[in-house]
């Protein structure tokens, strides 16, 4: 289910953009002085994206059901095998998580030598992260349907703000999962040669079910 | 890094084997699924699949349709006049004292002509909603005219009970939709010829055109010159051209 995602997202971010380059208003400014424009026009050069809006709102609206489902299958997943224990903070572990969290973060900017403390198959800072990123799959997915079916979904809109603040949340969220993306990466890679060829088998071959997934995944 | 369980090498090696094995398999099969869509017929535009899908999206959303549901309404000072795209259908002149609107039955009869006049002597209605454009963005805007369930009712008695869309034309063919009939039908959906309470401009749609929040800005035809009552759906000139069908809010 997790490999699973790849895929989807990738799907759903590359549709996403092409329906976000039919209107292409975000930009990232200061005080009415505009920082960085979403996006370039070399952003969408260099990805080689075509402004095709039917094309993209077609596989955006058809796939966003498998990636509904799919999380949907993870969430019952995570839940009946008790594995969200091992990614959401207990109450216990929330106590010290700003100081574990910052100090995972100054580890590996290499500016502090001692390693984290961990509990469990995670330490602090992972629970944190995966945490939100489960926060933001759900957000993901309830901000587009918010915008998908503002009228016969209003309350889900309401609960969001408005269509408009919706759709911003909803691109908000995106940029998010792509800087975890990132951020995720480098993380597996820098963690030692076997984790790196478990992710490097796992991310080659792009899908594998997570019940095959019996590495250590200290991810 | 940290304390992990370790495996013995071979299961290890065993282990990795296998995961490559199955990703291996995994990805060729999502790499053969994606070209099985790219390499699909295309229906109207895209993949027959991604149709099919667009499809079965609407068979979902109309069925949870509800006349009920209405879309959010606002405060008439947060509209404004709604800004201007696309002009298929609209862009040769129009003699707005010649304008009629026709209306056609099922099977091509004639059943009416009407002035502006007959539409306004309708009972008039006023709404401020948020417009939104399938593009992205979306505005609030002010729309005044008859519900088309009110300019509906004069025909009613000339109609079959099967009647499940209404197709809209501009005068010269150029553009042209059809709307499922639960939308026609509802109060938000008007026959608009004011705009914020003037006239609605020539690039607007002067002088009539359908205003309903619960569909995308593609369906909300500028310049009205025939309507048909129809058992099934018509043309539509966005969606022949890739786009859902349906486009509901």
């Amino acid at each position: 289910m997790h490999w699973i995602n790849f895929p989807l997202l990738l799907i759903m971010i590359y549709s996403g953009l092409r329906i976000y380059w039919a209107e292409d208003v975000y930009a990232f400014g200061i005080l009415g002085w505009e920082w960085f424009a979403f996006f370039p026009d070399g952003f969408y050069q260099t990805l080689d994206i075509e402004r095709r809006l039917a094309r993209g709102l077609a596989f955006h609206f058809n796939f966003a059901w498998l990636f509904t489902l799919n999380g949907l299958a993870y969430a019952i997943y995570t839940w009946r095998t008790g594995e969200w224990r091992e990614i959401f903070p207990s109450r216990q572990h929330v106590k010290g998580m700003v100081r574990d969290v910052t100090h995972t973060v100054l580890h590996d900017l290499h500016l502090r030598k001692t390693q984290p403390p961990v509990r469990g198959r995670y330490n602090e800072a992972q629970r944190f992260t995966y945490s939100l990123v489960l926060i933001l799959g759900a957000l993901a997915i309830l901000s587009g349907f918010a915008i998908f079916k503002p009228t016969q979904l209003s309350a889900l809109t309401w609960l969001l703000g408005d269509y408009t603040s919706a759709r911003v949340i909803h691109f908000t969220v995106t940029i998010a999962f792509v800087l975890f993306f990132v951020v995720h990466i480098l993380q597996v890679a820098r963690s030692g040669w076997r984790n790196f060829m478990s992710m490097v088998t796992g991310y080659e071959l792009q899908k594998r079910d997570s019940s095959t997934n019996e590495e250590p995944a200290d991810v | 890094m940290s304390e992990r369980p370790e495996l013995t090498e071979d299961e290890y090696r065993g282990r990795t084997r296998r995961s490559l094995i199955v990703g291996g398999v995994a990805s060729f099969a999502g790499f053969r699924g994606w070209r099985w869509i790219q390499d699909q017929p295309e229906v109207d535009n895209i993949p027959q699949v991604l149709r099919d899908g667009h499809e079965l999206n609407e068979r979902i959303w109309s069925g949870l349709f509800r006349d009920d549901h209405q879309a959010r309404t606002f405060d008439r000072s947060s509209a404004s006049i709604l800004r201007v795209n696309g002009r298929v259908g609209i862009r040769n002149e129009i003699d707005l004292d010649a304008w009629r609107l026709e209306v056609v039955g099922p099977d091509g009869d004639p059943l009416g002509t009407h002035t502006l006049d007959d539409i306004k002597a309708l009972p008039q209605y006023e709404m401020t909603i948020e417009h939104k454009c399938i593009e992205g963005w979306a505005q609030i805007t002010n729309w005044g005219g008859p519900r088309f369930a009110d300019f509906m009712a004069l025909y009613e008695d000339q109609l079959p009970d099967d009647i499940s869309h209404v197709y809209l034309e501009t005068p010269d063919g150029g553009y042209y939709v059809s709307v499922d009939i639960d939308t026609m039908r509802h109060d938000q959906t008007l026959l608009a010829h004011q705009n914020l309470g003037f006239p609605i401009s020539d690039r607007n749609g002067a002088p009539l055109r359908l205003a309903t929040p619960l569909k995308y800005g593609i369906k909300q035809i500028k310049r009205i010159g025939r309507i048909q009552f129809l058992t099934e759906h018509g043309g539509d000139y966005w969606g022949e051209r890739g786009y859902d069908w349906y486009a509901g809010l």
